[in-house]
């Protein structure tokens, strides 16, 4: 029994780091883990939930925004982008956050191409990290339910 | 509009005063208790602002737009409510970048009140814009934080306030707080209460060699790490500071000149 969990805390630990490594995630995680206790277990899991419906939701109005070539809405994908930005950089979602930047440059001199590349990219990148940190919570519910605790990860 | 303790469904755009997202229950207002309304107008903001000021044992009121603190805080209409006195707000963050009424706005009205002008107000912003530090704090802001909001930096409102609380009604409380002041210090000195490794130094590289804290990514707040450029819109846009070893980019504070190390 201590072996599972062991191993499992193992996987959880290596996993989470890979993530750092692979700029999936950024330092702003691994505060958002500081604020999860016992008290407050799926406090990571609720946030980035809210985040990617977040995404979902102003990737489906900044491509309204963007459909029609004649008459795009760069004011209103600028204000899409900023939200995201914003909201992917408090969550730690690095790559997402990063796609945002290029994204604003693109909305800044209204390359519409441009912005909908940066749109699918984005789009790719959140669901991207939605299937691995889903893969991460399964492994903390695993963790648990067999009965230890999660570890603590330090990013070095 | 409860303001003792009434548990509000969490995803209640417009405010939101909980127990945290486990959902339990805030207890009704204590006159000991350091009081925060919290302004932004992102969801997932709000959400981890509350978290971060919670867990730093305040209680907190969390709306999303600058209206709806004035008319949290009673200042859009005069009515002087009994629910006033029971307010106690001890401190107000708010961000900076907001649809409608900027942070801005809202602290240049908070400060136009009689009411509630003593009651320390901090802005958010996510991009570091000396202009834009400059002006609130000229405009009487206590501090500006730059995005996203880390637990030292709550930590250090926390010492900050509750060495001397003022209420909205001019009393001073102290607060039973054994943490260092930080009422004078200088910049980019942080209390030294955080001794978690959560800051990271400013390197650029991914793989620092700091035995300390060494983020995995690079500084992701203020300094354009290598792959992509700085996202800013101004001139005035500080691109790095000195890299004091275990704290954030840049944390302007109040009577500082605003030159960076």
């Amino acid at each position: 029994m201590n072996n599972v969990v062991a191993q499992l805390q193992r996987q959880f630990h290596d996993y989470l780091v890979s993530l750092y490594q692979q700029g999936f995630l950024d330092n702003q995680f691994s505060e958002l883990r500081k604020l999860q206790d016992d008290g407050t277990p799926d406090f990571v899991a609720e946030v980035v939930s809210l985040f990617f419906e977040d995404c979902s939701k102003l990737i489906n109005t900044m491509s309204r925004s963007l459909e029609r070539p004649e008459n795009v809405d760069f004011k209103q994908v600028d204000s899409g982008v900023h939200q995201l930005k914003g909201s992917s950089s408090s969550v730690g979602a690095r790559r997402v956050k990063n796609v945002c930047i290029s994204f604003k440059e693109c909305c800044d001199v209204q390359n519409r191409e441009g912005c909908i590349r940066c749109l699918q990219q984005v789009d790719y990148e959140y669901k991207m990290l939605k299937t691995k940190l889903q893969d991460l919570f399964n492994l903390e519910q695993q963790i648990l339910q067999a009965g230890g605790t999660i570890p603590q990860v330090d990013i070095n | 509009m409860a303001s003792d303790g009434g548990v509000f469904c969490l995803r209640r755009p417009e405010m939101i005063n909980v127990g945290g997202i486990g959902g339990m229950e805030s207890p009704p207002l204590d006159v000991d208790e350091v009081h925060v309304l919290a302004v932004d107008d992102s969801l997932v903001d709000r959400i981890v602002i509350e978290r971060l000021l919670r867990i730093t044992s305040c209680k907190v009121t969390a709306v999303d737009s600058g209206w709806r603190a004035l008319e949290f805080l009673g200042i859009d209409n005069e009515k002087a409510s009994a629910e006033l006195d029971r307010l106690k707000v001890d401190l107000i963050i708010t961000d900076y970048c907001m649809p409608g009424m900027t942070g801005y706005e809202l602290l240049k009205k908070i400060k136009e009140s009689s009411s509630f002008r003593q009651v320390p107000v901090v802005i958010m912003s996510s991009e570091n814009v000396i202009t834009r530090i400059d002006r609130c704090l000229e405009e009487g802001a206590e501090d500006f934080l730059l995005k996203p909001v880390k637990l030292a930096d709550v930590k250090r409102l926390r010492n900050y306030l509750t060495s001397d609380v003022k209420l909205s009604n001019g009393n001073k409380r102290k607060l039973p707080e054994d943490s260092v002041s930080v009422n004078t210090s200088p910049p980019l000195t942080l209390s030294p209460d955080s001794s978690e490794s959560s800051s990271p130094p400013l390197t650029l590289s991914s793989d620092s060699s700091d035995a300390s804290s060494p983020p995995l990514s690079p500084v992701e707040s203020l300094s354009s790490p290598l792959s992509f450029p700085l996202d800013d819109e101004d001139d005035d846009v500080s691109t790095e500071s000195s890299p004091t070893p275990e704290e954030s980019p840049v944390r302007r504070q109040k009577m500082r000149s605003p030159s960076l190390d």
